[in-house]
């Protein structure tokens, strides 16, 4: 499902606002999103959001609260699937290929697009078997396989050293940022291609959020990035690009320079340095 | 009054409440002990009835306790699990649902009488099990439903919507959740309502009156097409049909359906709590 349908424009950037930013990416966008609108049974929550995600970068939404990060996300890998009474209008692409055509696979969709939310739910089942989990549903048997990658995904998400004589023990018993690194490291054994981050440190002490934040721009190699973070500080501190929401639009994208040291839009310079929200 | 004279007044009343409930369980469990111990022995458990039931044991009555009860599980378990699967996953609140609700709802309100004769109408003669383990297991099966489905759907619900979410954000399908999330989880759940159920099952008299319980039959039963005894119709009939029955006779067979159905009761408890220890949410 990697080629096919491309959108006419899909390698085409938008260009409003954020001209200088897009002369320096010549790379079509992993993720293209196009006017999207998106409504709950009783809450609009999206007006019209155009967005391009790049590989290899971490791209950043950052707004206060309620101004759609969340639902911007679950979209991506249509988590809102889940829900009834929705409304959605406006297409999603990754790879150019749209990921609500009729014909595509939401497993697969899903693994390729792995979210981690923002609180931590282990599974109630041992380490071990929170990280085979997802495997497991793929139909990945091969015990050999399956334990290189409870390795590599816990050494990706920096918890290998703690749990590696513990991987038997309950999830629920890790500690809070523990947990945190475990539901990345969950997604990480599958190998997917974009990681969605929900607030990735919200109850993080100080040490976890640096030691999440130093794994962000490891992980950017491998993978494409979208992060919610906790912070405009962080958001500065880890973006490439970044996004500013507010009221369910996306106000002003750029690249982390352009959003964070001279922003165009008013509202973004405002909330940037700290006026509101 | 005071308030702190209410207080006490309020917490004397309810723990009253409390040990009146009590007392009559151990009432009656304590006469049948003592009356009923006497009776107890290998012969009493392992041969049958003599001498038109005035003498011997109840071995084939029990065994036939033990099938039938096996018997309800298997009918009970796979159809009332999966109602309750399908009205926690995947009923949507429509007609449908709610005439299933009110057709389960009305299913327990049903006298167990009742489901006596409904089992000799649709089993025993229309669809011509005869009278059977087979046609008594079915009517007990379904007196068992309502109950097995209402806790099993209680316990797939306790298991949270989270982790519901996390399993398809990994890839997995709905059946993959359900099977492979949820269900083990809501396990203990679903075991401890099935045996609830069967408990009942196991002492009811007027369901399997028609469908399946013989009166005198020595010999243990040789497939579902046979009839056989049971503990609480063997009761019914030395208590009530049989003069001259001596009542130790009558109190040990009472004693042992209720060790059967106490015993069936214990495993449930150990398995909850057992579960419980275990789980992590
Ligand atoms: N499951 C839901 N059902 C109904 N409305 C929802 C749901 N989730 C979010 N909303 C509504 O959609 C809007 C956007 O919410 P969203 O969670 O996407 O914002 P957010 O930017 O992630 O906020 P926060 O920073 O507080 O996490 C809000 O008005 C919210 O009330
Ligand atoms: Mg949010």
């Amino acid at each position: 499902m990697v080629t096919g349908a491309m959108p006419p424009t899909s390698a085409q950037p938008p260009s409003e606002g954020t001209c200088d930013a897009m002369t320096t990416t010549a790379v079509p966008s992993k993720i293209r999103v196009e006017k999207v609108s998106f409504a709950y049974s009783n809450a609009e929550a999206l007006r019209a959001v155009s967005l391009d995600v790049y590989p290899h970068e971490v791209t950043v939404l950052f707004g206060p609260a309620r101004s759609g990060k969340t639902t911007l996300l679950r979209l991506l890998n249509r988590l809102t699937d889940l829900l009834e009474g929705t409304r959605r209008s406006g297409h999603i692409y990754l790879d150019g290929q749209d990921i609500f055509a009729p014909d595509v696979d939401v497993a697969e969709l899903r693994r390729r697009v792995g979210m981690v939310f923002a609180m931590p739910i282990p599974l109630p089942m041992s380490i071990r078997a929170n990280l085979t989990y997802g495997l497991q549903l793929k139909g990945i048997r091969d015990r050999a396989l399956l334990e290189a990658r409870v390795e590599s995904a816990l050494r990706a998400a920096a918890l290998w050293d703690e749990v590696k004589d513990r991987l038997e023990d309950p999830a629920s018993s890790l500690s809070g940022g523990q947990q945190q690194r475990l539901c990345l490291a969950r997604i990480l054994a599958l190998e997917p291609e974009v990681i969605l981050l929900d607030n990735p440190t919200s109850g993080l002490d100080p040490i976890s959020t640096s030691k999440v934040e130093a794994s962000l721009h490891e992980l950017r190699q491998r993978y494409t990035i979208i992060a919610v973070p906790h912070s405009v500080q962080q958001a500065a501190r880890i973006a490439d690009r970044a996004a500013f929401m507010l009221g369910g639009e996306i106000i002003e994208v750029g690249t982390a320079r352009e959003i964070f040291t001279r922003p165009r839009d008013p509202r973004t310079r405002d909330y940037v340095e700290g006026r509101f929200g | 009054m005071s308030r702190e004279m209410k207080q006490k007044l309020a917490f004397a009343l309810l723990t009253a409440a409390a040990v009146v409930v009590v007392v009559p369980v151990l009432l009656v469990a304590g006469y049948i002990i003592w009356r009923g111990a006497g009776a107890i022995s290998l012969e009493f458990l392992l041969s049958a009835p003599r001498h038109g039931l005035r003498e011997g044991g109840i071995f084939p009555a029990a065994i036939g306790t033990v099938i039938l009860t096996l018997g309800t599980a298997i009918v009970a378990l796979p159809l009332g699990v999966g109602a309750a699967i399908y009205l926690s996953e995947y009923a949507r609140d429509d007609l449908l649902t709610r005439l299933i609700r009110m057709a389960i709802i009305n299913l327990a309100g049903i006298p167990s009488v009742v489901y006596g004769l409904f089992g000799l109408g649709l089993f025993v003669l229309f669809l011509r099990c005869g009278t059977s383990i087979l046609a008594g297991s079915l009517t007990l099966g379904l007196l068992t439903l309502p109950v097995v489905i209402s806790t099993a759907e209680e316990a797939i619900r306790a298991v949270p919507q989270s982790f519901r979410v996390v399993s398809v954000s990994l890839g997995g399908t709905k059946w993959q959740t359900i099977r492979h999330l949820v269900l083990p989880n809501a396990l203990p759940g679903i075991i401890t309502g099935v045996i609830l159920g069967l408990e009942r099952a196991a002492g009811e008299t007027a369901p399997i009156l028609f469908t399946v319980a013989a009166v005198y039959l020595p010999r243990l039963p040789r497939s579902i097409f046979d009839q056989t005894m049971a503990l609480p119709y063997h009761l019914f009939v030395i208590s009530t049909q049989v003069p001259g029955m001596p009542m130790t006779l009558q109190f040990g067979t009472a004693l042992v359906l209720l060790a059967f159905v106490l015993s069936l009761n214990a495993a449930a408890t150990i398995i909850r709590s057992h579960f419980r220890r275990r789980r992590s949410w």
